[in-house]
């Protein structure tokens, strides 16, 4: 049994779900999002005991490609996260009726495909094919099912597609590059290549266009907010729960063992653009009168501090932004769920058109607060857990990096409870808001219930991804 | 046994929480309520147990339940330690909150939302105590971050009114530039010692034999920092007046008697730490002195009656930071002890006026309330009596060890402090004065409906007002048992017994006197010339300043709250948009070198012919010169 289990049966399933129908197509969807979250933890089991779920096999001869996935702790922590997510995204669907229905969920499930992909890939090429698959769903999931004036739609999300694209074809080139001195696109062969600081340098920034667009690391982040707010609730849950984390993954996987020395030399400038994405996006996210654009600007603050946090070089740098990766992956979900769910009932994600809505629907409010603390990392929320760490592994390289990246802690109260008061407290709204409905209720304490227990116990997590990013600090420091 | 013990201690009022959360509404108000107090009774007790087993044991008993956080070269822990210091806190956070609980049963009864207010307060008394027995800094920050949550959600507990919500927000956000600094001072604990356990820091900190004193004021400095946000103090004070917008039995609880508190548990919990930092001690005094002067002074014009308590809360705390300063913790926790009685006792009493008054908060609408109210006035009296300093009351006692203490250091904050208690007396009296005494200045419909408060309210008043009366005796000057049952904690010999000299005893009449001076100008002002504060808009002078709270708030709020907003404005319409327009700029630039390009595929073959001429021609002169 190994990993590529689970591409076939998400390919499967985006098939399946295309040809059931529009009429059962969401529950085929989640059927499949399901089998394959099932699927991983039986994986996750099977790697525990020891056993090897990589797997390998040459797929082209000229150039020299394999088909290899590689299963760590690290990319078993990122597929979990995935296949977690996914059914989830899909729940949360269920409240809405999308036209089309069996072409909208058959995307879902290859999106997740190639996400999936992306994490598993240990073959530059390969990983380079799955990275810009991924690309292609969420392009039409965003562009044909999204809200707003179409014709600014289509301008944001051409924007995004050719934006993304143009950064991601630098790290072709890298890769060609690296190719033509390793012989081979595997990844242990490119770990063990010994370039020169230049050519370290170059490959360096090549592979950073392409993560600082995907991520987005300020300036580079333009795409984001209109991306986020023209796409369909699904979709931006996609990008900004998993699809995002793609880019941190991969610094963490691909650019800072392949190129060690100009990470190592230019450290400083790269934690400071993350930890500016943090102080930018938290002050951005202050004035925002969208809902959904407000939570766009508190994201960039967020993977900006875990940006920074891979950019120390430490173990506590990167186990923290991984458990962040994760916290953020599902507080993000479900605070987009949020918005959706007023959306639901008043027709609007403009903020100052809400508030007055917690007197009417006590639950929703209860679980909303319950997201934005988590949002704003209280301890024994999962967020706390690797907010602390990134944030500690920072004090490490200097304290004041910790201090300015600390200042979400005070900037991200701010927003979040402003934008809490607006939207939910104050006189009871005139508009009739009813409470969560069970489906949307369950799919938020599911999402409640991870952030609390592994805010309590993240023990597993933390010891599944350890092993992985100790060996790759390995790497890094073999120079 | 003891884990189980120390569970249940903890999550009895967690369970209380999750009860009333979920079935408070159909179990009816009365019944939410009363779960909800004998819950907090429970760990009341179970702190009982705890209390016994300390005096048997009084090198703690230390409690690790599993690994919680991993840090490259140490591990975070999930523990409890109960020692001294975490019993004697949790005797009066369970004790007082008993009480509190007790009390709001009634106070809250007409409130739809009443089971909600429980588990809220129940929620606040988990959190505080997981603060209190916490092994280590980590578990601290769990409470720390939980009581300023529990705080947040009571302080915009009626969240229909926004100001009240505005409130809540401030005081959530100004507590958490103090988290930032405790963070930032755990950061550098953990990287300096690998450890944030407090029994491990202690030995290493006294085993150590290089230490890096830079770091360690940095780090002692960043948890003052912390410990400003949550026991108000400047320059972070101005949430805590704000967050009388709870009800009272909350401001009585969370914003008098325990959460604000905190932060001189921290530095009491850390006193080797800070030992090691006289600059930072010294700034801690001077921090402590300052506010307790400025507070007082603010709280001489204030005409509502829970902002007068609010202030005279900052310049308490104010008090015992000047004692932390000084290095005298065990003074200093003294007076949290006696504070916490006096004051639970002194809201609760203005809860009862208030109560009585159907809402009104304004002592130029109260007097004359001694008559109807007698058991509410009597405890506040006697609470009264015991902040401004008169023997024999237990304020007496540990602000008379405050003093001593800063006169032996400096004079001028033994006189900076005596300046503020003197202020204090005047400030609390003329509040007695202008609430119970002379004739009734509200309404005749107001005054039709004046009434003692029920039983569930004026007991409380009545254990704590003995509580008020007799907190002096664990302490006495020359027989203390306080300070024999916190020596294990420090490192430093407690304060030397004192000797109890003539100057000592002159020390002890000034302030006494001073005590009675400030409570003759109020009788003065207000019976014998029978002085009204005047409205609003008739205040002038520096009265005016004062009674506008030095205006500390505009100034904060153009300062900090404007620019940031304005900066916020600016990089969403300046900034992004030129980010923006920067990123389709390449994309016309691109697009515009195509559209020049297409023009050269004009499909002429004369251009081509002669583009192709031109190519030759320069290559075969490449070709030459390259020769």
């Amino acid at each position: 049994m190994n990993v590529s289990l689970i591409l076939i049966l998400l390919l499967v399933g985006a098939f399946a779900t295309y040809i059931s129908g529009d009429k059962v197509a969401s529950k085929v969807a989640l059927f499949f999002g399901l089998s394959a979250l099932g699927c991983s933890l039986v994986l996750l089991n099977h790697f525990n005991s020891g056993e090897n779920i990589s797997f390998l096999c040459q797929w082209i001869n000229q150039p020299n490609v394999s088909f290899a996935l590689k299963a760590d702790g690290l990319s078993i922590a990122m597929l979990l996260l995935t296949t977690a997510l996914t059914p989830i995204i899909i729940y949360t669907s269920f409240g809405t009726e999308y036209k089309n229905a069996k072409a909208f969920y058959s995307l879902i499930l290859f999106m997740s495909f190639a996400m999936v992909g992306t994490f598993l890939a240990a073959d530059g090429l390969l990983y380079y094919i799955f990275w810009e698959l991924a690309l292609i769903p969420i392009y039409f999931i965003a562009l044909i099912w999204g809200n707003g004036d179409a014709e600014e739609r289509k301008k944001a999300v051409v924007k995004f597609f050719i934006y993304t694209l143009a950064g991601s074809l630098f790290m072709l080139i890298a890769f060609i590059y690296l190719y033509q001195q390793a012989g081979s696109f595997l990844i242990e062969d490119l770990y063990k290549l010994n370039l020169s600081a230049t050519e370290q340098l170059w490959i360096f920034l090549a592979f950073f266009l392409a993560y600082a667009i995907k991520i987005p690391i300020i300036p580079f982040h333009t795409w984001q907010a209109n991306v986020y707010q023209k796409a369909p609730a699904v979709g931006t849950m996609l990008l900004s729960g998993i699809m995002l984390k793609m880019g941190l993954y991969s610094i963490i996987r691909w650019q800072l063992p392949i190129t060690p020395l100009a990470a190592k030399e230019y450290m400083y400038i790269f934690v400071s653009l993350g930890v500016a994405g943090v102080i930018y996006g938290s002050i951005v996210a202050l004035r925002q009168k969208d809902l959904k654009k407000l939570l766009a600007y508190s994201s960039l603050a967020h993977v900006g501090l875990i940006a920074a946090g891979t950019y120390t070089l430490t173990i506590d740098g990167l186990r923290g932004a991984v458990l962040q990766m994760i916290a953020h992956g599902f507080v993000v979900v479900g605070l987009f769920f949020i918005s959706e769910i007023i959306f639901r009932r008043y027709e609007t994600r403009t903020i100052s058109e809400m508030g007055g809505i917690r007197t009417q629907s006590p639950k929703f409010a209860s679980m909303f607060l319950l997201l934005v603390l988590a949002s704003v990392a209280l301890p024994t929320t999962f967020n706390f857990v690797g907010e602390f760490t990134v944030l500690y592994s920072l004090s490490q390289i200097n304290v004041w990096f910790a201090f300015l990246g600390g200042t979400t802690i005070i900037l991200g109260a701010y927003y979040m409870l402003k934008m809490y008061q607006q939207v939910m407290l104050g006189e009871t709204n005139t508009k009739v808001f009813a409470d969560v409905t069970f489906k949307e209720g369950f799919a938020l304490v599911l999402i409640i219930g991870v952030l609390f227990f592994f805010g309590m116990y993240p023990k597993p997590i933390t010891d599944l991804i350890t092993p992985s990013l100790e060996e790759i600090l390995k790497v890094i420091n073999r120079v | 046994m003891n884990t189980n013990l120390a569970l249940l201690l903890l999550l009895a009022p967690f369970i209380g929480f999750l009860f009333n959360i979920f079935f408070g509404k159909s179990i009816g108000k009365t019944a939410s309520g009363v779960i909800g107090t004998l819950m907090i009774v429970v760990s009341f007790i179970v702190t009982l147990y705890f209390f016994g087993a300390i005096t048997a044991k009084p090198e703690g008993i230390h409690i690790s339940l599993f690994d919680w956080i991993q840090i490259s070269n140490f591990k975070v822990d999930f523990g409890f330690q109960f020692d001294q210091l975490s019993v004697l806190w949790l005797l009066f956070v369970t004790g007082i909150g008993s009480l509190i609980h007790m009390y709001s049963i009634s106070y809250m009864h007409d409130d739809e939302n009443m089971h909600k207010y429980f588990a809220y307060l129940n929620l606040f008394i988990f959190f505080m105590i997981t603060l209190v027995i916490g092994s280590n800094l980590l578990v601290l920050f769990i409470g720390w971050e939980g009581v300023g949550l529990c705080s947040y959600l009571l302080i915009g507990f009626w969240h229909k009114n926004q100001e009240f919500n505005d409130a809540a927000k401030k005081a959530f956000i100004m507590n958490r530039i103090g988290d930032l600094g405790l963070l930032i001072g755990i950061f550098i604990i953990g990287s300096l010692f690998s450890t944030l356990d407090y029994a491990t820091l202690k030995t290493a900190i006294a085993g150590a034999t290089d230490l890096n004193m830079y770091w360690i004021s940095a780090a002692a400095f960043a948890l003052f920092i912390g410990a400003c946000g949550k026991s108000a103090q400047i320059p972070l004070y101005t949430w805590l007046p704000d967050a009388m917008a709870g009800p009272t039995p909350v401001s009585a609880l969370i914003h008098a008697a325990t959460m604000v508190t905190a932060g001189i548990f921290m530095i009491t919990r850390l006193n080797y730490l800070f030992d090691l930092a006289p600059d930072v001690q010294n700034i801690i005094a001077i921090v402590g002195a300052v506010t307790s002067l400025v507070a007082a002074t603010i709280a001489l014009v204030q005409t509502d009656i829970k902002k007068v308590l609010a202030y005279s809360t900052v310049s308490q705390l104010g008090l015992m930071f000047l004692a932390l300063g000084l290095g005298a913790y065990e003074v200093a926790v003294f007076h949290v002890i006696t504070h916490a009685f006096f004051k639970a006792c002194l809201f609760l009493g203005s809860g009862s006026v208030i109560h009585a008054l159907h809402g009104e908060q304004d002592m130029r609408k109260m007097g004359g309330l001694k008559k109807v109210m007698t058991i509410t006035f009597v405890t506040f009296l006697i609470s009264s009596l015991a902040i401004s300093g008169i023997p024999p009351f237990s304020g007496f006692f540990s602000k008379d060890e405050i003093l001593m203490v800063a006169f032996e250091h400096n004079k001028i904050l033994w006189f900076i402090a005596s300046l503020a208690s003197l202020m204090t007396a005047f400030y609390m009296f003329r509040l007695l004065y202008l609430t119970f005494f002379k004739e009734f200045r509200g309404t005749a419909e107001q005054k039709s409906h004046l009434h003692e408060s029920p039983t569930l309210i004026t007991f409380p008043l009545i254990v704590l007002a003995i509580l008020a009366t007799l907190g002096g005796l664990i302490s006495l000057p020359t027989n203390s048992w306080l300070n024999e049952y916190l020596a294990p904690l420090f490192t430093k010999v407690a304060t030397e017994e004192h000797h109890f000299g003539t100057s000592e005893y002159m020390l002890m009449l000034v302030a006494v006197i001073g005590g009675l001076v400030g409570i003759g100008i109020a009788y003065s002002k207000y019976i014998k010339q029978n002085l009204v504060p005047e409205e609003d808009e008739k205040i002038t002078g520096f009265a005016k300043v004062l009674y506008n709270k030095y205006y500390v708030d505009e100034i904060y709020d153009s300062l900090f709250v404007k620019s940031i907003n304005g900066l916020s404005k600016f990089f969403r319409d300046n900034v992004e948009t030129t980010l923006s327009s920067l990123v389709f700029g390449l994309g016309k630039v691109t697009n515009e070198i195509g559209f020049q390009g297409k023009k050269l595929q004009s499909g002429s073959i004369g251009f081509y012919l002669f583009a192709f001429v031109l190519g030759i021609c320069a290559i075969i002169t490449y070709l030459f010169l390259a020769q």
